[in-house]
């Protein structure tokens, strides 16, 4: 057994009736890569901002190098050697790189801020664990990925020996996260404890050394990674058999949407580039790509809040020009957005309110907005997408993020819609939620809608889509089978080398 | 076209735009540095009525003129206070405690007032600072007369402003304002106590918008009026955002104003008769408005400004 390098002895901690913590008990050893799993609410961010002094405990005791910490001091936790990484990164963008790391790391009275010794010592942490950063350029400046570099630089400027890292792939591109777990496996070889939480079963198999599953915050299992596998710990995590519905037979029916040789500029930029896309009924077209590629703008083409500088789109065999939201609403068109906390959804409204919003026009009479009628459907898609933690009346903020999504699909699809554009529909949900999200999609796509999944995660695009297209710097590739690809292919195109891709069967 | 040459030669010009913008610099350095912990305080007016009202007094009864200005800065820090509470511990509306603050002081500042001096036909008066005598710049032709004759008051903003300066960009506790005003959980985080930051930039930004409202009294005039801060304060924190919270600027954008106003002044004498006058009172507003249009749109405003910051909410 190496060094422990932290301890946690059964820590509970209550916030009024709900028990977050069920006397936990959790050790890290130097050098080891710990994981702490477990679905969104199962205590995990509970526990770690007790651990940083956060949060003060019900009971139990912090360990870090032999010393036990004070409850609810942060300062102590720092100097102790424990450096955070929340998923909310605590960062000023108007300050730059260095600012941010060096705050509050001087006496606060002394008269002068030791810039330059500041700056060597953030550059020589940069260059021995490769997390590259200037610092003098603004932190608004930087992208997410440069920022996480940065709030992992802040916490090992402060000496930190035990580094957590709250969903530290949440915010990130794949590209991006599989870059900072090879930084994090460099730091745990020089001699680093780190801890990180996470729900992506994927992550933690592939990094860390031992793993912790949290449920209904308690400790339920604790296993090296050598002697578990993900369907263990799925089961484990959720406490029942998950398994993601399978896509049946396609059969796809008549074309209802075409573009072609569509163009979006966008801020000086072209975001779409001469693409083309069809999408047939019963079926569903998966566009993969890393974020930032253009899906957004693909996304907005159908959601009736893009306008086109060139190309022409049909729907339903008809030719359209730009269309307005309303539009789309009236053609019967289901909208799934990308960030459903700010487009998707109103978290101070209720969520009768938000299910009727968009087509409130059918939910008043005379000037007024008949509550009873919008109650009635908010029920409906509350029952019938089993949405969990409140009814029609209560405040949408509420609700964790799986259910939320339920409730804009629910909103979309308790009346049957022919086309459904779903952007990042299952993004930072835990593994419950996505099943259900995924059997909702398969099931529009059963009664005949014609869905268009834009995703960056290669196994729901291969389990739910049925032809795929990529779309890498604004171009699409040509479409393929899903049958007659894999992860390798679609990978190669993923990158922009789709020259010997095996088109699908052309209309 | 001579005339306007000639008021901008006379050295009367340039004395005056010092000695009108000596309130403003205090007042828009307390303004800012509010802000820059992230708490907007529109109770300046107030503090400011009430500081040239208690520094006044002080004199009045006896103290000497410096024990006034510090008098003022003290009752400025307790309004300071006030608003802290209201707005940082209980985390309420800044706009709505701000104004508050001010209807208060300046009612109040005019309640002490009639209570301590019996009503008279003229004001009482206070032998107020004189101009310092500068060994060698003081009798330079023309700069002696239009930079170097003016009370120490206006010689302590300018210095105000430098430190400031070099407090904010150059210190840890600098460091710490600014970090808390723009993020106060990343400063928690740090190790830093965001509602401490708060409570001691509005209370020393408050006592300068005490010292502002003195010198009104002590310097520029002689005497109290309850109306007399005319507006001054809402300057302040419009050039706040004019100087975009930057404490050189801020300084800048105080000498530009007054130099408009001095400057409007001395054109109503010339230009009597052919233009209504109350046209040139607005010139100096006018071109302020279009001064901050101009100015404060690449301006990068404190991200937590206005932002009550409570432990572990996000």
């Amino acid at each position: 057994m190496t060094e422990v390098a932290l301890e946690i002895r059964s820590v509970s901690k209550r916030f009024g009736r709900i028990v977050a913590n069920d006397n936990i008990s959790l050790s890290v050893g130097k050098g080891e890569i710990v994981a702490l799993l477990g679905e969104n609410g199962a205590g995990k961010t509970t526990l770690m901002n007790i651990l940083f002094g956060h949060y003060v405990p019900d009971q139990g005791s912090v360990t870090v190098l032999g010393q036990e910490l004070p409850h609810g001091s942060p300062r102590a936790a720092i100097q102790a050697g424990v450096g955070m990484v929340h998923q909310h990164f605590s960062l000023a963008p108007n300050l730059t790189v260095l600012e941010n790391v060096m705050t509050g790391t001087q006496n606060l009275w002394s008269v002068r801020s030791e810039t330059a010794k500041a700056r060597e010592k953030l550059l020589a942490l940069s260059e021995r664990f490769g997390l590259q950063v200037s610092p003098e350029a603004r932190l608004g400046d930087l992208s997410v990925g440069e920022q996480q570099r940065v709030e992992i630089l802040k916490a090992l400027y402060n000496d930190a020996r035990i580094l957590v890292l709250d969903e530290p792939t949440a915010v990130l591109t794949n590209i991006e996260a599989a870059r900072m777990f090879a930084t994090l496996k460099d730091m745990a070889r020089q001699g680093l404890s780190l801890i990180f939480i996470s729900h992506k079963l994927d992550e933690v198999m592939a990094t860390a050394d031992r793993i912790f599953v949290l449920r209904d915050g308690k400790s339920v299992a604790e296993r090296k990674v050598g002697d578990t596998n993900k369907a263990e710990l799925a089961e484990l995590m959720v406490g029942r058999q998950v398994t993601r519905p399978v896509r049946d037979a396609s059969n796809p029916g008549s074309v209802v949407f075409q573009a072609e040789n569509i163009s979006i500029i966008r801020d000086g930029i072209e975001r779409l580039k001469s693409v083309g896309f069809y999408l047939r009924e019963g079926e569903i077209l998966g566009v993969i790509g890393v974020s930032g590629n253009g899906q957004a703008d693909l996304a907005q083409l159908l959601s009736g809040t893009a306008r086109r500088n060139g190309g022409t789109m049909n729907i339903f065999g008809e030719a359209v020009g730009d269309l307005s939201v309303a539009q789309t609403i009236a053609l019967g068109i289901g909208r799934i957005p990308e960030d459903r906390n700010h487009e998707g959804a109103i978290g101070e409204m209720a969520i009768w309110e938000n299910a009727i919003l968009e087509r409130l026009g059918e939910y008043s009479s005379k000037g007024f907005v008949d509550r009873k009628k919008g109650m009635a459907f908010a029920k409906r898609v509350v029952d019938e997408f089993d949405v969990r933690g409140g009814g029609p009346s209560s405040r949408t903020r509420l609700l964790s993020g799986g259910n939320m999504q339920k409730m804009i699909l629910g909103r979309n699809l308790v009346e049957p819609k022919r086309i459904l554009v779903a952007a990042q529909p299952a993004r930072g949900l835990d593994e419950g939620a996505v099943a259900a999200v995924h059997e909702r999609i398969l099931e529009a796509r059963r009664k005949g809608a014609a869905v268009l999944l834009i995703s960056e995660d290669l196994d729901e695009v291969m389990a739910l889509a049925d032809r795929i297209q990529a779309i890498v710097g604004g171009r699409l590739s040509p479409p393929v089978q899903a049958e007659k690809t894999d992860s390798r292919q679609l990978g190669l195109m993923m990158s922009g080398e789709w020259s010997g891709v095996e088109e699908a069967d052309a209309l | 076209m001579s005339e306007v040459f000639d008021i901008l030669t006379s050295a009367g010009l340039w004395a005056a735009v010092l000695r009108i913008a000596t309130p403003l610099i205090f007042g828009t350095l307390g303004a800012l540095l509010c802000e820059r912990s992230g708490v907007l305080n529109l109770g300046i007016e107030g503090i400011m009525t009430f500081g040239a009202m208690i520094g006044w007094l002080a004199v009045y009864n006896g103290a000497d003129l410096w024990t006034g200005l510090l008098v003022a800065a003290i009752c400025g820090g307790i309004f300071g206070f006030l608003h802290s509470v209201l707005t940082v511990t209980l985390g309420l509306s800044q706009h709505v405690s701000g104004l508050g603050v001010t209807l208060f002081a300046s009612s109040f500042s005019y309640y002490v007032f009639r209570l301590m001096v019996p009503v008279a036909g003229t004001p009482p008066t206070v032998e107020p600072f004189q101009p310092v005598d500068i060994p060698l710049l003081t009798s330079l032709p023309f700069f002696g007369d239009a930079f170097f004759s003016q009370t120490a008051p206006t010689y302590v903003a300018i210095v105000t402003a430098v430190v400031l300066a070099y407090v904010i960009f150059r210190t840890p506790l600098g460091l710490a304002i600014r970090m808390t005003g723009e993020n106060p959980h990343a400063a928690e985080a740090q190790g830093i106590n965001p509602l401490a930051v708060r409570y001691g930039c509005v209370i020393a930004g408050s006592a300068l918008m005490g010292v502002a409202g003195a010198f009104l009294t002590l310097s520029a005039f002689n005497s109290f009026f309850p109306t007399m801060v005319q507006g001054r304060g809402w300057i302040c924190i419009a050039l706040v955002v004019f100087a975009s919270w930057k404490p050189s600027r801020a300084l800048l954008g105080a000498l530009l104003f007054s130099f408009f106003d001095g400057f409007q002044v001395r054109l109503q004498t010339v230009l009597s008769g052919s233009v209504p006058y109350q046209l040139f009172l607005m010139m100096p507003y006018i071109l302020s408005i279009a001064a901050l249009a101009f100015m404060a749109r690449h301006a990068r405003v404190p991200q937590a400004l206005m932002k009550p910051f409570r432990r572990g909410e996000r």
